[in-house]
């Protein structure tokens, strides 16, 4: 079959619209086809307009008031180009926008590792990036970007950030040395019933349980042992949050006095005075996050941010700000001794010393799991 | 030859009906029709379905004693939530609409006045109340008549209180509509044919504003068995509602096939009752309640 001119200039549009081409070269294949045929395609029009704003989600509080202060104002500050900002207190829901909204509304997410990865590639909703554009993903640890590359070998996403999902303590209440000798067992304490939190996640439930019956988190064997655990402590529990802004609230005002928690969320609450302690139990859930691109946003001006956010002075203070360690290599970048303290730092960079999710593990398991855990969660 | 218009020409009221027919048919008809397809897409992994028809989700949904356990206590919640809002609005009402003030108008404002705040800012003040350092329980402690913090919140009692909160003035204003119906020299006629004021209110008063009762007992029952917000800010995971499940269904699992047919069914159950209300009293006093 033939194609005419026209169609070729609409597949190129596509493709473009896609995340397959940049803006740049979209415009320049566009411009030499259209004064070849002398075509004026009605995309070109809106395309030549310079981009003035690009879209990001985030988990809102104060990590992404961190980054609105040391990233993005800095950013829009120096290319003119705003960073319209939305937050989301679970990542699913943003995945139900995305998928009802059109290719383009929504660009860059800060996502939640390769466990929600996996969903936005099966989704088709990812682009896929041109790491040439952003060079200072050379500091990036390696062991962070492998797992992503394991997924899709061509990226969509740059690992920004990790952090654990450990022990938070009242230490009013529950003395550091009772939460050492004790760790993760502290959350089927009877001793708390009705004062214990938790976060309202199957990954977090099932990974607390596996570590209570002390199987490999990455290899579950018995889950009948898994799920009697996750309803012990549901039974204990007095909340289950569902967002930093609910683990802080509920800590900071003495309704729960121990929970799994968010370490950068917990460090935040120090900051602020509030007596409460932390602790990474033996397997603790560590996790990372990642800027991701979403199909249909302006590939250069996105790829553009990143980079900037991955300078090595912007993602320091972002990192101090939201007290989360970096995605940076200390071994290639030097980190300041505030970022060395946070909880979860690996100063090796080969990040051996943490626990994280296998993706294809937990994403094989991910339907069912969700489904009883959502089940368990309301009495069943 | 062409029919002229006249002022009461079908046609022309046909034209007019037009603009809100298209509105509805594309915004409520259309959407609804589309979600009830769903109900028969295949369900792949989270957030991939295909087209492909099944059954399978109505027949989970029917031999899954889980869904219907579930329905039955939403039902529950929002009939316990209706009744008492019917008891205790109605003395409001009544009062409101009693009073010689010469400022009525004040009172009805008053009604008005807590949806000037936003639903989810009037949920949460909840908390600041009945938490465990809230209003209550700090004041209780420092008075010496509690050594421990009631536990008041995150279960299904502060849930109902937080509906009671949120449907209240809907049920006062169903009934203050009714009663402002009523033709006072029918009381005025029963005391002087010997009538107690007692006896008045029970066979003149009462039966006469039973149908602006009977309204808001439908808007509070539907609003709060469709209720997801207050459950899921005030109760626990065991206090969550049908619309939670549904909530849990699309954005948790993004299982959205299933989420449709859970929707539809909540949909119909709602639906039900609402028909059962129209066929027996008609719509015209819940639209009188709502201001129209």
């Amino acid at each position: 079959m033939k194609l005419s001119n026209g169609k070729r200039l609409e597949r190129l549009h596509d493709r473009y619209q896609n995340g397959d081409l940049s803006r740049r070269t979209f415009l320049t294949l566009t411009a030499a086809a259209a004064a070849a045929v002398g075509l004026d395609m009605p995309w070109m029009r809106q395309a030549l307009a310079a981009v003035e704003e690009v879209r990001f989600d985030g988990w809102g509080g104060t990590v992404q008031d961190a980054i609105d202060k040391y990233a993005f104002k800095p950013y829009t500050a120096k290319t003119k180009i705003k960073v319209v900002q939305g937050t989301f207190g679970d990542e699913d829901e943003i995945i139900t926008k995305i998928k009802t909204a059109k290719p383009g509304d929504y660009q860059v997410i800060h996502s939640s590792g390769v466990n929600y990865y996996i969903k936005y590639v099966n989704g088709g909703l990812t682009s896929e990036i041109n790491e040439a554009n952003i060079p200072n993903m050379a500091n990036v640890l390696q062991p962070m970007i492998d797992p992503f590359r394991k997924l899709t070998p061509k990226l969509s996403a740059v690992p920004y950030d990790y952090g654990t999902t450990g022990i938070a303590y009242n230490t009013k209440v529950i003395s550091p040395e009772e939460a050492k000798e004790k760790g993760a067992a502290l959350l089927l304490d009877k001793k708390y019933a009705g004062k214990v939190g938790g976060y309202d996640d199957m990954t977090t439930r099932v990974w607390y349980a596996a570590l209570a019956t002390g199987q490999d988190p990455n290899n579950l064997k018995d889950m009948d042992a898994i799920w009697a655990k996750v309803r012990e402590t549901r039974d204990l529990a007095k909340k289950f949050w569902s967002s930093g802004a609910e683990l802080m609230d509920l800590l900071s005002k003495g309704e729960i006095v121990v929970t799994d928690a968010w370490s950068g969320r917990v460090a935040a609450l120090q900051d602020q005075g509030h007596p409460i302690g932390y602790l990474d139990p033996v397997g603790s859930y560590a996790w990372m996050e990642d800027m991701l691109i979403l199909k249909g946003s302006p590939m250069a001006e996105c790829e553009e941010l990143i980079n900037f956010m991955l300078d090595p002075a912007t993602a320091i203070a972002v990192a101090e700000g939201q007290s989360y360690p970096p995605s940076l290599d200390p071994t290639k970048v030097k980190l300041t001794e505030k970022i060395e303290k946070l909880p979860a730092f690996d100063k090796t960079g080969t990040m051996k010393a943490l626990t994280f999710a296998d993706p294809v593990y937990w994403a094989s398991n991910e339907d069912a799991w969700n489904k009883q855990w959502h089940r368990i969660s309301k009495g069943a | 030859m062409r029919r002229r218009w006249t002022l009461y020409d079908p046609r022309l009221a046909w034209l007019l009906v037009a603009p809100v027919l298209l509105l509805l048919i594309f915004f409520l008809v259309l959407p609804i029709a589309v979600m009830a397809a769903y109900t028969f897409f295949t369900f792949v992994t989270a957030g991939v379905e295909t087209s492909a028809l099944t059954t399978a989700n109505w027949h989970e949904f029917l031999t899954d004693s889980y869904y219907s356990g579930f329905l039955l206590k939403t039902l529950r919640v929002g009939a316990i939530t209706a009744v008492l809002c019917g008891v205790l609005g109605y003395f409001p009402a009544y009062f409101i609409w009693a009073t010689t003030f010469k400022h009525k108008w004040l009172l009805l404002l008053l009604l008005i006045v807590p949806f000037w705040i936003s639903f989810t800012i009037r949920t949460f003040s909840w908390i600041n109340i009945l938490g465990e350092q809230g209003v209550i329980n700090v004041s209780l402690m420092k008075l010496g008549i509690i050594s421990e913090p009631l536990p008041m919140l995150y279960n299904e009692g502060a849930v109902i209180l937080g509906m009671l909160h949120f449907l209240l003035p809907y049920m006062i204003l169903n009934v203050y509509v009714s009663l402002e119906s009523i033709d006072r020299t029918l009381i005025a006629a029963a005391r002087s044919m010997g009538c107690t004021s007692a006896q008045a209110f029970r066979e003149v008063t009462l039966p006469l504003s039973l149908p602006g009762l009977a309204a808001g007992l439908l808007l509070c029952f539907v609003l709060a068995a469709g209720s997801y917000v207050t459950p899921q800010l005030l109760g626990s995971g065991r206090d969550a509602l049908f619309g939670n499940l549904i909530y849990d269904t699309i954005m948790g699992e993004l299982n959205w096939p299933m989420g449709a047919t859970l929707s539809i069914v909540l949909f119909i159950v709602l639906g039900f009752f609402a028909a059962a209300y129209t066929r027996y009293m008609g719509m015209s006093q819940i639209v009188k309640g709502l201001g129209g």
